[in-house]
């Protein structure tokens, strides 16, 4: 779901390298050996990771928005602490996540200033506004159990530093969706206003949820390098039928219908979705919906309003070091 | 106008009596009374840190083997090729 | 139909831990505003951090304000169901976020008081208080020594920053003389040593603040003027609009759990 925007034809047979060196390359991935910064790599390895990185990082800082949207009005103390926690978490793992693809050779500034841009994409999903509390609920259940299902395989990526930060990323990963699924347990143990809020979360989300997957197999291009260099262990598809197998008993027993007449068991006992509406996501993805524009808009005003800071602890540095070295003179 | 780039620290962190230091990511801060301080925000929330090293990362000297069982000259270079650990001539403009 | 506010009983003890727990919860509840939107990341989790240790605090306080009312009360019900006038919160707590400066200059007059004060209360005679001392008390003492190093950057900065930081002083100044008020209802409490006297801890907390300020190149104001009332319940208009965002879903859906 962090390659969603990610173009094809990164042009890596047409450049001229090593192919020893490439083969060599491809040996280390082959025998799971991990690739660090200082290793020789192709420059399409770097590229697409880079990107892959820095877009997961960037949808880790514009998540914290939707969310960050209810601290003030968390309904208790108990959800207020931990809602809290949990969105600085997400910060968090945009941290580990800059550091990592700062390891490819691109600063944090510059990545950013490609977000701001809007040049650089970040996760579909947080385009879409938290309009309840049962949305923070639904957002840790469904869309942190959707991150979750994409990032375990990530902690075995190639590229050391991504597979490290994975890990970490991970291992604090586990009480968000519980966090979630509580809430929304919660709700449907509730009165009938709750219950019904949970259903309305639960109508609005599913299908935006389902898109962070990402375009159907069939349809997406990228994946042949990735899946060789082993970025991407998973296709989206497979990701997505997991996902909704998962899912599904999980909203049944919160007594929760899925927003989808059409869905139904194979003889497998998976569950079959109806066709999603790709129109939606590739206008969310070019810009246009709900909220990109307040969230873009959000993220430029703090780049903006904290640009003094910034000037200011940089001032302080440079006339602390200058202050040091002429007491050294002394 | 662009702010010149903060500059970026390497945390090292020693969770418990005894270990040694590991390193576990990197963060960006003004000076070193700072890094220190982000270093403890960002990584030993969960009370993972008894000592914490922040190192700026250009001065840190690596040797990294390149490839498995292929010569190598044991050459001292950075950690990892990041734009800011080589300065650029002002006259050379944005790079 | 909207939940109505709880009665309270304030007897002094419960008073006195009510009015903790608000400075604790409101000063927690304005940081929170933050999130998402710091000037960089890393202070992002440093203002959450801090945001999370206060409303850790408040939690454990408004606990103990309910085992000692013994009315059925909870920490929830004290927090999302007391009007403004109830409500016993210094008023530096309730002031806006206004500018990262302000924000940085009310966190660091109200740590260099919290940290002295914390300390002082760890040889209260209340056990109960003097752990919830013990452990505050090491996180007021990382608030101050962040706050301080942000004063001293922002002061000691450029220009600009020094202009905004300067104004925060200016701004923030009269509301920290409340910090050591004492009313009849706290005096008991001191003199039976379980509460600490605030107003012993002003000769060192001017001289912190004094220290800070001159390293960050900046001017305390010399009035002595302050404004009173918030731990009285006479608040300044900002905490309303606080508390109707804080409250909105309990008061929205009454005897609702969550």
């Amino acid at each position: 779901m962090y390659t969603q925007a990610l173009n094809t034809s990164d042009g890596d047979d047409r450049n001229i390298e090593d192919a020893a060196r490439a083969a060599a390359f491809q040996a280390r991935v082959d025998a799971e050996e991990r690739i660090e910064p200082n290793d020789w790599m192709p420059a399409a390895y770097r590229k697409t990771l880079t990107r892959q990185i820095s877009q997961h990082a960037h949808s880790e800082i514009v998540g914290m928005l939707p969310e960050g949207n209810w601290i003030t009005r968390a309904p208790s103390l108990r959800r207020k602490v931990a809602l809290l926690a949990k969105v600085q978490d997400e910060c968090g793992h945009g941290l580990y996540l800059y550091a990592a693809a700062e390891t490819l050779g691109t600063s944090r500034e510059e990545l950013v200033d490609a977000m701001l841009a809007g040049k650089a994409k970040y996760s579909s999903i947080f385009n879409y506004p938290t309009l309840t509390w049962a949305d923070i609920g639904t957002i840790g259940w469904l869309v942190d159990g959707a991150a979750i299902m994409n990032q375990i395989p990530l902690c075995r990526c190639s590229y050391g530093p991504y597979a490290r930060a994975m890990i970490r990323v991970c291992k604090e990963e586990s009480f968000h969706q519980r966090q979630g699924f509580e809430i929304m347990l919660k709700l449907s143990r509730g009165t009938d206003d709750q219950k019904a809020m949970a259903q309305d979360a639960l109508n609005r989300w599913w299908w935006p949820v389902l898109m962070m997957f990402g375009p159907p197999d069939k349809v997406s291009q990228h994946s042949d390098t990735s899946t060789k260099w082993r970025i991407k262990r998973f296709s989206n598809d497979e990701l997505r039928q997991k996902f909704v197998d998962a899912t599904v008993p999980q909203a049944h027993f919160l007594g929760l219908t899925i927003p989808d007449p059409g869905m139904k068991q194979d003889e497998a006992g998976r569950w079959i979705h109806s066709p999603i509406d790709w129109n939606e996501f590739n206008q969310v993805l070019a810009g246009n919906g709900p909220c990109n524009r307040d969230r873009m808009a959000a993220r430029r005003k703090a780049h903006d309003e904290g640009a003094w800071v910034r000037e200011a602890a940089a001032a302080y540095a440079e006339k602390r070091a200058r202050r040091q070295t002429a007491q050294a003179a002394e | 106008m662009a702010t010149p780039n903060t500059p970026l620290w390497e945390v090292f962190i020693r969770s418990r009596n005894g270990l040694a230091h590991k390193h576990c990511g990197s963060l960006h801060a003004s000076d070193a009374t700072m890094a220190l301080q982000a270093a403890r925000d960002i990584y030993t929330r969960r009370g993972e840190g008894l000592s914490i090293w922040v190192v700026p990362s250009n001065a840190i000297t690596a040797s990294d083997p390149s490839e498995k069982g292929m010569m190598f000259e044991p050459a001292e270079s950075k950690i990892y090729r990041h734009p800011t650990f080589y300065d650029v001539p002002d006259e050379v403009g944005h790079m | 139909m909207a939940a109505p506010s709880i009665k309270v009983s304030e007897t002094p003890l419960v008073l006195y831990a009510l009015r903790r727990a608000d400075d604790a919860l409101i000063l927690g509840h304005r940081l929170s505003e933050w999130c998402g939107h710091a000037p960089a990341l890393e202070e992002d989790m440093a203002l959450a951090n801090i945001a999370l240790d206060l409303l850790g605090q408040a939690r454990t306080l408004y606990s103990y304000a309910a085992e000692v009312e013994g009315k059925g009360n909870d920490e929830d019900k004290f927090a999302y169901l007391r009007d403004v006038r109830q409500y016993r919160n210094l008023l530096l707590a309730e002031q806006p976020n206004s500018d990262f400066a302000h924000t940085l200059v009310r966190q660091f007059f109200y740590s260099a008081f919290a940290d002295l004060y914390w300390r002082a209360m760890m040889q209260s005679r209340n056990p109960t208080l003097a752990a919830i001392a013990a452990k505050s008390e090491k996180e007021s003492a990382y608030h101050l020594r962040h706050s301080s190093e942000w004063v001293i950057r922002l002061g000691d900065g450029t220009e600009e920053s020094h202009r905004r930081t300067q104004a925060a002083i200016d701004d923030l100044w009269a509301f920290t003389g409340e910090m050591f008020e004492v009313d009849e209802a706290e005096r008991g409490l001191i003199d039976a040593g379980i509460a600490v006297d605030p107003a012993t801890l002003k000769p060192h907390w001017l001289k912190t603040v004094a220290g800070i300020a001159a390293e960050a190149t900046l001017a305390l104001p010399k009035s002595d003027w302050m404004q009173q009332g918030g731990r009285h319940g006479r608040h300044s208009e900002h905490l309303g609009h606080l508390l109707s965002e804080l409250q909105s879903m309990q008061r929205t859906f009454p005897g609702a759990a969550w």
